[in-house]
């Protein structure tokens, strides 16, 4: 921390110096410099603090490896001979003894010899990447005041070191993106080894306890993910059921019938609904809409299960009304006011103009929403979790519970698990599956919108 | 204070078919919201003839344009006063459907507006809305006149179901003539129709407004003072809200009455 704080002062006194002397360089006209003051400032301080926090950061993340290692080989060989397993323990003892917390296992004098020698090693490690760092920023200030000069081109050399730190920070997020999507298929292709695909994508029949003990009662461990395949689907179609049409009308009324100072409260409110944490909306779901639907169909004599899809699905269908709502009322805004007006001057009443026109010219951005909204609603956990129930029914009966790819994963997930068995690593296929429909449909979501953009330049 | 000319019913004009009032406007002011933008303008459209606006920008022009079918009910701010009448109907009567009044006076606006469907569609829109095909082939029939009414028949004729935006910004300004026609309204009103289009497209247009005149009442706002000599038989020239002055195309462009018209008109100012 001290190293960090002694290299910002010295980029910072770079920052001053430099400006300083460019001005200084350019004798009263500003002008006449190729860079400005403040680019060759910004150069000077960058050029002082990179590379010096770089030495910096590369101790910070290594030292505590090498440190181990260096000491690990130091301890006496009686101590090292009794196995991987004990040489671990007292190397946890050592480091505890190092920064000072109370040691975990017997401290015996080899031991402490061993942590005094990791402190010394530690604190003698920062005290030279202190002295280093900041001695290299200061020969790379001076560097830089030295080279400011009427053409030197600080300003382009700041803007390409902008433009590569632009480039990183994009290079990381999709480099997490391509990691996660990885690890997924790697392990989801150690599922396949135990499990077929075509089992997986076309067997009805899933039950993922495998007997651990031969004399345990479990069920034969069948990976058929069609059921969850056919609960999503329900939940899904239940949820785009309600706010499909809820959303729609919604939007309609949001942009052309109500008044703008109407429409500036409602909008926002609407879109509260979509940040309401899912599991509230989960605890709604199973305690209040589950026990009403289930009373309701009783009374009307149906067979209803204290967890339906049906509960799952319309609580879902409320939580997902922002998604559709707000982008088709985005889409419908963005229809030129020039339709609105050429339809009306025809004697179109207000509806004609809403159906014939502006729905069809808003329609992709309005599919979009669609498309998004169900992703959206395959991809939502805790609701099901909460409502839907965790049979893997194979039916399309809305009062009968269901599960749902993502109860799944979270099940086999939860808890001690080991990493090796099929029923763990099945989490990891219905993940691919789920994340191959979700993008396929984004993949989709985008292509209808950017052909929209097509429509009006 | 600039006075205002009230011309009468029956101003001589050269054409020699009888002349007659189809629209009337007594005494209208409009406001937006606390701004007045139409002082008391009172002026005639004649039946089967042309008549242009001009002025120079935010003279009120369009607005007066947009009071004659009630387009300006859809901006909310908006409030008009006086007398606007249609063969004699008050079309601000609170008994008066606007969709009816927007039936019968139908709108070109400056930019080619058709909508993002075919052809066909755009111009079958109206006549769908108002029933007033019986069955396809009374359909077909009305697109098919509306679009030579427009003049763009022969140019379309193979590709109806393609989209009214793939068509040069000439044609589509000619497919919303089509589209506008195709609803037989008694007047068509032009907002600058020719503001987006090449000399060439103008021309075109130009040609089919006057023919357009034997069967509709034409109304047209346009900044181009060449364009209301060729094409209008009446012109009213607005002033910042006020209608200076208005009779025959003829007299306001050799011996106008009034000294800010003629400076208009010979470019002294606008």
């Amino acid at each position: 921390m001290l190293t960090v704080l002694a290299v910002l002062l010295v980029a910072s006194a770079a920052f001053g110096l430099a400006r300083h002397r460019a001005l200084a360089v350019a004798n009263g006209k500003p002008s006449a410099l190729h860079s400005r003051p403040v680019h060759h400032a910004v150069y000077a301080a960058l050029l002082a603090a990179g590379p010096a926090l770089a030495l910096w950061a590369v101790w910070a993340v290594f030292s505590p490896l090498v440190l181990r290692w260096i000491v690990e080989a130091s301890l006496p060989p009686e101590l090292l001979a009794q196995g991987p397993e004990l040489r671990r323990f007292f190397m946890s003892t050592v480091l505890r003894l190092a920064s000072g917390l109370p040691p975990t296992g017997e401290v015996t004098p080899d031991l402490a010899a061993a942590a005094a020698y990791y402190s010394r090693l530690s604190s003698f490690g920062s005290l030279a990447v202190l002295v280093g760092s900041v001695c290299l920023a200061l020969v790379l200030a001076r560097l830089a005041l030295s080279r400011i000069s009427l053409e030197m081109r600080a300003r382009n050399a700041v803007e390409s070191w902008f433009t590569t730190a632009l480039w990183i920070s994009a290079a990381i997020s999709i480099a997490t993106t391509a990691g996660i999507v990885f690890s997924v298929l790697f392990e989801s292709m150690r599922f396949f080894q135990f499990v077929p695909v075509s089992e997986f994508l076309f067997g009805l029949q899933w039950s993922p306890q495998i007997a651990l003990r031969a004399d345990q009662v479990a069920g034969s461990g069948a990976f058929g993910a069609v059921p969850l395949f056919a609960g999503t689907l329900l939940v899904t179609v239940i949820a785009m059921a309600v706010a499909g049409p809820i959303g729609m009308l919604s939007a309609i009324f949001l942009s052309q019938y109500a008044s703008p100072a109407f429409r500036d409260v409602a909008k926002p409110v609407l879109e509260v609904l979509a940040g309401i944490p899912t599991v509230v909306y989960g605890f709604f779901a199973a305690l209040v809409v589950a026990p009403w639907v289930r009373g309701f169909g009783e009374s009307l004599g149906l067979d209803v299960s204290s967890e339906s899809a049906l509960a799952a699905g319309v609580v879902m269908g409320i939580m997902i009304i922002p998604f559709v709502s707000s982008l088709a009322d985005d889409a419908i805004m963005a229809v030129p006011q020039a339709m609105r007006d050429g339809s009306l001057a025809l004697g179109a009443t207000r509806a004609e103009t809403i159906s014939q026109v502006l729905i069809p010219a808003a329609l992709p951005g309005i599919v979009a929403g669609f498309l998004l909204a169900i992703s959206r609603a395959i991809g939502e956990t805790m609701i099901v979790v909460m409502a839907a129930g965790m049979a893997a029914n194979l039916t399309a009966n809305p009062l009968a519970s269901v599960t749902t790819v993502t109860v799944q994963i979270v099940t086999l997930l939860v808890g001690d698990q080991e990493f090796d068995s099929p029923k763990t690593l099945s989490a990891f296929a219905l993940g691919l599956t789920l994340f191959v429909v979700t993008l396929g449909l984004n993949v989709i979501a985008l292509y209808v919108l950017q052909r929209f953009r097509e429509q009006y330049e | 204070m600039v006075t205002t000319t009230v011309p009468t019913a029956t101003a001589t004009v050269s054409s020699s078919a009888p002349v007659s009032v189809k629209m009337s406007a007594r005494n209208v002011n409009l406001w937006y919201g606390t701004k007045q933008a139409l002082f008391d303008v009172n002026m005639d459209v004649m039946k089967h003839r042309v008549t242009a606006l001009i002025g120079p920008s935010g003279c009120g022009k369009t607005t007066f344009l947009r009071c004659l079918n009630r387009m300006n009910d859809t901006i909310g701010s908006c409030r008009v006063e006086g007398d606007i009448r249609l063969d004699g109907l008050n079309i601000y009567d609170p008994s008066i459907d606007v969709v009816q009044v927007r039936a019968r006076v139908g709108m070109v606006f400056q930019k080619p507006n058709p909508f993002p469907k075919s052809i066909y569609e755009n111009v079958a829109y109206g006549p769908r809305i108002h029933g007033l095909a019986r069955s396809k082939a009374d359909l077909d029939d009305i697109v098919e006149a509306s679009l030579r009414g427009a003049g763009l028949w022969e140019e379309v004729a193979d590709r109806l179901d393609q989209p009214g935006t793939s068509l040069s910004g000439g044609q589509q300004q000619r497919l919303c003539i089509a589209r506008a026609i195709a609803v037989s309204p008694e007047v068509i009103l032009m907002d600058e129709p020719c503001s987006a289009l090449d000399p060439i497209a103008t021309a075109h247009i130009e040609e089919l407004i006057d023919e357009l005149r034997k069967t509709f009442t034409i109304v047209i706002v346009t900044h181009n003072m060449q364009q209301a000599a060729r094409v209008s038989q009446y012109t009213a020239f607005f002033h910042l809200g006020k209608l200076i002055e208005f009779g025959p195309t003829e007299e306001i462009f050799t011996r106008p009455l009034e000294q800010m018209t003629q400076d208009y008109i010979t470019g002294r100012f606008g």
